[in-house]
């Protein structure tokens, strides 16, 4: 609608802020009021828009009673220093209810090095737990009912070797790895994009995620072999469409992937799962779960003909924001994880990791990962919000921001195809490029005042808050190295050559690399040793500077 | 030498541009601070030379050498900066490029920071710090380079 020059004056006056500054989390305009002509211009049908919960195309929620048939899965992202200290604080968590365990592993382990490898000097259990063999991994998973609660894995680069030392562990337990439930997060390509885990190059990690899908699938009908993602996407600077966009972009090119590796999609759809952030802007971030699964419908029952409704679901699992947190005035935290976490609720996601208040400083305290926890419980029993499906379903407002996060991110999956796909857009950069525009613009908002941060660039207080920081055991290293040293002494050495030969074998051949990986993890190669005969064979990636 | 900014603005020739090396040292990959104050400080009329992930000491060292650059600028968000950082001063003396500004920035708990300044770290850039305060430090600590020499 045009204003006049004085009325847009008059209309400006009365505003306390530029009209061009109300704008979401992502930049988009937001209007002052949404009403029923919002949706009449976007020829808004309930029956083709949204469908009941349950029903196709599930923009309500992939579950006909969502939370009143059984609640999110509360799931905190965990794991520092040595497997002792983690295998206690999952317990810790688990007594106060969590009801999904999730791996949090450091940056060694994540890139596939043994903590004794010259370049994770200085690294050990500072960004999670270090696990360099099957030894550790038991110890990590040790009392844990891994046969009655589901377990995520957050490891990318040498995900399929982790996962072997994960099946290794739970069958030396008695449990066979049909009756394993959990997910692995696997998702390599936006590694290449965003967060950074790569070892091997594109088309190699790609080889070994259609392993792991293909594995499970025959194998594991209870496990999520890949968790496609889009929160290390948002971390990185992303908008929510392009969020949205890219994660849904990636996990086309697996279906394509793992159809053309020759399994039916109706075989392998129903387990794919997704990975969102919950970021600060509240309506926009409901939309974006709302269209998520409205796109990913549609693109499974039409463009790739899946029949059973399960392929057809978007179930993902949700942090809230970790570069929203501030550290100042980390009290702060507390709020923004709250409000977060209630979008992400209301948007109806499957499970949830709320951050804790100190996580700008350092890794959650036991007290301040607690007060995470209960933030999901207060939500859950307390706030009312469970007790329907899709609260804000038909919200003027809400639906009219579906539609246009939808568009949005149609937009930019269409790119992406026009350049080829996945691979190629990776390899010329487009995805990086585009996460650092926005990036940049998000940066230049704060810097212009035009985007506030309460604490950082307002509302600022001298005043410290002293809050505990998390130590770790200071001997913690030095026993994990001392069991290093004693497995490379006591293992069969004939045993584990072969291990290794067989599985520089199978990987040159083709074959699906699970079971030599399950082979010589339980020959005792450590890490290290397994990703470097994965590198011998697939190289490794360099990354293509985008600043 | 060195020379102050207001010695360098006297004579004929203006200072060159300062030229800054942004490096993610050791093996963490958040490097989405570090890719924006490289930005910022390229529209700050800086020159601005970004390493890339995964770079040891000696990378660090020698591509300041190379590059000529007059400020260092190190992001880390692992946590590994006490071990790492040392080994980064030691790389940069053992090339003799001792007369650069070395800043940081990531996630460096402030108990640390004494440490690390002790170290030969200038100054530290923690989380919130608005980009016009990083850029003028480095413009008003940055060694003044006399390009005729």
């Amino acid at each position: 609608m045009m204003d006049t020059d004085s009325a847009l004056e008059t209309r400006h006056s009365a505003l306390r802020k530029p009209e061009g500054d109300f704008i979401t989390a992502s930049g988009e305009p937001v209007a002052p009021v949404y009403t029923p002509r919002d949706l009449e211009r976007n020829g808004f049908s309930y029956e083709r828009e949204l469908g009941d919960p349950g029903q196709y195309p599930f923009t309500r929620g992939i579950h006909e009673t969502m939370y009143r048939g059984k609640l999110w899965t509360m799931r905190m992202f965990s794991g520092f220093g040595s497997v002792e200290e983690t295998n206690r604080r999952f317990r810790y968590l688990l007594d106060h209810g969590e009801t999904g365990l999730s791996i949090a592993f450091d940056l060694p382990t994540l890139y596939g090095r043994d903590t004794d490898d010259p370049l994770a000097e200085g690294e050990f259990g500072k960004c999670g737990v270090a696990v360099s063999s099957l030894a550790d991994m038991e110890i990590l998973l040790d009392s844990l009912p891994l046969d009655r609660i589901t377990t995520s894995m957050t490891v990318n680069g040498p995900a399929a070797v982790i996962w072997a030392m994960f099946i290794a562990a739970a069958e030396r337990r008695g449990i066979p790895r049909a009756r394993l439930g959990g997910t692995l997060q696997n998702d390599i390509f936006k590694e290449y994009t965003a967060q950074n885990e790569f070892i091997f190059p594109p088309r190699a990690g790609l080889r070994l995620v259609v392993d792991t899908i293909e594995f499970a699938t025959r194998e594991m009908p209870r496990w999520n072999p890949i968790s496609i993602s889009g929160y290390h996407i948002r971390e990185a600077g992303a908008t929510a469409a392009e969020e949205l966009a890219f994660t849904l972009a990636d996990g086309f090119a697996y279906v394509d992937a793992t159809l053309e590796r020759g399994l039916a999609i109706d075989d392998f759809a129903p387990r794919l799962s997704f990975f969102f952030n919950c970021h600060n802007d509240f309506f926009e971030e409901i939309a974006k779960f709302r269209a998520a699964r409205r796109i990913w419908a549609r693109a499974m029952r039409e463009r790739y003909g899946a029949t059973n409704p399960r392929s057809w679901w978007c179930r993902f699992h949700t942090q809230t924001a970790g570069s929203s947190l501030t550290a100042q005035q980390p009290e702060n935290n507390i709020v923004r994880t709250a409000l977060q976490a209630l979008a992400a609720v209301l948007g109806g996601t499957q499970s949830l990791h709320t951050n804790s208040l100190d996580e700008a400083l350092a890794l959650p305290s036991d007290w301040a990962a607690r007060i995470a926890l209960r933030t999901q419980q207060i939500i859950a029993e307390e706030s009312g919000v469970a007790n329907a499906a899709d609260p804000l379903g038909g919200s003027y407002l809400v639906e009219t921001m579906t539609r246009e996060v939808e568009r949005k991110a149609d937009a930019i999956l269409a790119e992406i195809a026009a350049l080829g796909g996945v691979i190629p857009a990776i390899e010329r950069g487009y995805f990086q490029r585009r996460i650092a525009e926005s990036a940049y613009r998000y940066e230049r908002e704060i810097a212009e005042h035009r985007r506030v941060v309460v604490g950082v660039n307002d509302y600022m207080s001298d005043d410290p808050s002293p809050i505990p920081i998390l130590q770790m055991d200071p001997e913690g290293e030095t026993r994990h190295r001392q069991r290093l040293t004693q497995l490379r002494a006591e293992r069969d050495a004939r045993e584990w050559r072969q291990a290794l030969d067989a599985l520089a074998a199978d990987v040159a051949s083709g074959q699906n690399v699970m079971p030599a990986l399950l082979r010589a993890v339980t020959a005792g190669a450590t890490l290290g040793e397994t990703v470097n005969c994965l590198k011998a064979v697939l190289g490794e990636h360099r990354e293509l500077l985008v600043v | 030498m060195v020379q102050s900014s207001s010695q360098a603005s006297l004579q004929e020739r203006p200072p060159r541009p300062i030229r800054v090396l942004i490096a993610k040292p050791g093996l963490d990959g958040h490097d989405r601070g570090a890719k924006v104050m490289a930005r910022a400080l390229r529209d700050a009329g800086m020159e601005v030379i970004y390493t890339g992930l995964f770079q040891t000491p000696e990378m660090i060292a020698s591509a300041a050498l190379q590059e000529d650059v007059d400020v260092v600028g190190l992001s880390i968000l692992s946590g590994a900066h006490m071990a790492i950082f040392p080994r980064i001063m030691e790389a940069l003396q053992a090339r003799g490029v001792d007369d650069v500004l070395v800043v940081a920035g990531g996630t460096i708990p402030d108990e640390d920071i004494p440490a690390v300044t002790q170290m030969g770290v200038a100054a530290v850039f923690g989380p919130g710090t608005p980009l016009r305060e990083a850029i003028q430090f480095i413009r008003d600590h940055a060694p003044v380079r006399d390009d005729a020499a």
